[in-house]
């Protein structure tokens, strides 16, 4: 079994990735009220577990393919604060200059575009590419809830299954597409689904970092064993609105799910001494990204494509 | 003698040899059938590993393609009908041409989709239409179009080479024509030059000074050559054509060098008229030259009927051309 560069195998360094997760989301929302930072965005506050538990076993060579929630995959990936803040204030030294943003990065092997369903056939030819050219890799692509309405990920999976491709579908349930409950969106087993087309399931409702990691060292290697595609379905819940102001949810029930906060799940197996060793090093992560980025110019305009 | 047919499939076979990071993927393309309009035969003979035959699922295989772009091969993809670009859209407008971009140059996308679009052959409304387009102006993504006077071959190859994601529009009819041969039959009493780069421009000049200029792309180089021969024979009106391979983005040069001496444009495409390709080469060419006169040929604003009669009413015929030519001169 390969594990991430970033030896993630140890519960202070996991606890620590959720942190970094938790304070740069909660920074990007405060500086929508500065103005130093425009548009929209979607937090992962709430899912951290999901982002450190898939990114402590997957190898940092594996190929990611992200959605419009991508900060939490990335930060987990290994993916440098400082480069992601530049490019949510849209400046030239952000990942991707400023021409992405929120929704569109790429690094390394990790890219991310904001269009529901169509990154999941990309997915795929990035995992025949490597099948093809015999890397080793697999590739992971997350969709979310609102993604099982897309036709174009039916048709992923029943190419990905037939050309045993070595892909890992990471479906994050966090029970809201924008405002939709599943409920009102999500007929019939989510499972069934992957099942259909003879790709195995790996299944849980769990905020726990270290149940995620079980499951998604279990899924990885079979994606990665040659017999084709697999899936892990990561049950949770997001604590913010799906973007800034479109939360329909009542205090009730936001109340109930702050309560299962994966922070303090897995805070219960860290020493007392740990937390403050982990909010002063995630501080000081967060706190320089945004300070750092806020002071580097604009790109410049080539009108040429 | 050679078909446009036969060159398009000799640059899948030559790029396919020489380049074993190109794959080809599509409906119903694998041998003894070897695609709908055999644009793909032999491949998957030769190159059975690299020739993929895929369920009905146009928006995989673009989006497969793209993301093999992305990570070192070089697919070509094939759309059964051009009518069915619709169900490719999101790819195409999306993720394959906006990837460079939107990633700062960090990536690539050599990604090529190929596709018959056109009618006059009676298969109805949703396999005959021309709707390109609908994917001119996008940026970040060529379209490009083969005709009889450039060798689609090497226009293919080009694209096949190309680093950025291309759409391809072979006309239906244009698969059995022959290619034309520099000075003879048709050619003859003209002077042919071309731009320079992948997917030229032609400039046809006729031995006399022109009247207006005809502009047209793909299959309907075949019925502009037609219009022109017979505004000279019967009404001795001359015509410079001017014949493009890329549509988008496009280089108007040759063409407003081309109205600098005639000051008169007719624009010959199928796609429906309103909102098109002629619409923009007519505004381009107003916006640079005060008092040119334009004239459209295209598509009425209908789907394209299955009955031949209707059909031939809904699509432009030789003679529109020729009306328009007299209309814009006289």
């Amino acid at each position: 079994m390969r594990y991430n560069v970033l030896a993630m195998d140890d519960n202070f360094t996991l606890y620590k990735t959720m942190l970094v997760i938790r304070r740069f989301e909660e920074r990007l929302l405060s500086e929508f009220s500065t103005g130093k930072i425009v548009g929209t965005t979607h937090a992962y506050i709430g899912q951290e577990a999901d982002a450190a538990g898939i990114f402590s076993v997957v190898d940092t060579e594996d190929v990611v393919f992200s959605n419009h929630r991508c900060h939490g995959h990335f930060l987990a990936y290994g993916g440098e604060a400082y480069q992601l803040a530049a490019e949510l204030m849209g400046k030239a030294s952000g990942l991707v200059g400023g021409r992405g943003g929120s929704q569109h990065i790429h690094w390394r092997n990790f890219y991310s575009n904001g269009i529901q369903g169509g990154i999941v056939p990309i997915a795929a030819g990035m995992a025949l590419a490597e099948k093809e050219r015999n890397t080793g890799k697999i590739v992971l692509v997350f969709i979310g809830d609102g993604t099982l309405g897309e036709g174009s990920l039916y048709e992923s999976m029943n190419i990905a299954a037939l050309w045993k491709l070595p892909i890992l579908f990471v479906l994050e349930d966090n029970h809201y597409a924008q405002t939709t409950p599943v409920e009102k969106a999500v007929a019939g087993s989510m499972s069934a689904r992957f099942t259909a087309f003879g790709i195995p399931v790996w299944e849980r409702e769990t905020s726990d970092v270290l149940e995620v990691r079980s499951l998604a060292m279990e899924a990885a290697a079979s994606a990665r064993s040659g017999t084709g595609p697999a899936c892990l379905i990561l049950h949770t819940h997001r604590f913010s609105a799906h973007s800034k102001g479109d939360d329909p949810r009542s205090p009730e029930e936001l109340a109930r799910i702050h309560k299962i906060d994966p922070l303090t799940i897995h805070g219960l197996r860290l020493a007392t001494e740990e937390f403050p060793r982990a909010a002063s090093e995630v501080a000081e992560i967060v706190n320089n990204a945004f300070d750092r980025a806020s002071l580097d110019p604009f790109p410049e305009l080539c009108s040429e494509y | 003698m050679t078909t446009v047919l036969d060159r398009l499939n000799f640059a899948l076979h030559r790029s396919m040899e020489s380049d074993e990071r190109v794959y080809v993927l599509g409906e119903d393309i694998l041998d003894p059938y070897g695609g709908a309009f055999k644009v793909t035969r032999g491949l998957s003979t030769k190159f059975p590993t690299r020739v993929l035959t895929t369920p009905i699922s146009e928006a995989a295989i673009v989006g497969m393609a793209s993301g093999m772009a992305l990570r070192g091969l070089i697919p070509v993809a094939e759309i059964m009908f051009g009518d069915f670009v619709t169900l490719v859209a999101d790819q195409l407008v999306n993720h394959a041409s906006k990837f460079r971009w939107i990633y700062n140059n960090l990536v690539r996308v050599p990604l090529v989709v190929r596709t018959p679009m056109g009618g006059r052959r009676g298969y109805g409304p949703t396999h005959s239409q021309s709707l390109e387009k609908m994917f001119l102006g996008v940026p970040g993504l060529k379209v490009i179009a083969p005709n009889t006077l450039g060798d689609p071959a090497d226009l293919l190859a080009a694209a096949i080479s190309d680093e950025d994601p291309v759409l391809f529009i072979e006309h239906k009819l244009l698969y059995t024509r022959q290619l034309l041969e520099a000075g003879k039959a048709d050619l003859r009493d003209y002077q042919v030059d071309q731009t320079f780069g992948d997917y030229p421009t032609f400039t046809m000049r006729p031995t006399k000074p022109a009247h207006l200029t005809l502009a047209c792309y793909g299959y309907n180089f075949e019925l502009a050559r037609l219009a022109a021969l017979d505004l000279i024979m019967e009404h001795e009106i001359f015509s410079e054509i001017i014949l493009f391979s890329q549509l988008s983005p496009f280089n108007l040069d040759p063409l407003f060098q081309s109205l600098e001496r005639t000051g008169k444009l007719v624009t010959v495409e199928e796609g429906t008229i309103s909102l098109g390709w002629g619409a923009e080469l007519a505004a381009r060419s107003v916006e640079k030259m005060r008092g040119l006169m334009v004239r459209r040929v295209a598509a009425l604003d209908l789907p394209v009927a299955n009955a031949k009669s209707l059909e031939d009413k809904i699509l432009p015929s030789v003679q529109d051309i020729v009306n328009a030519g007299l209309y814009i001169v006289e």
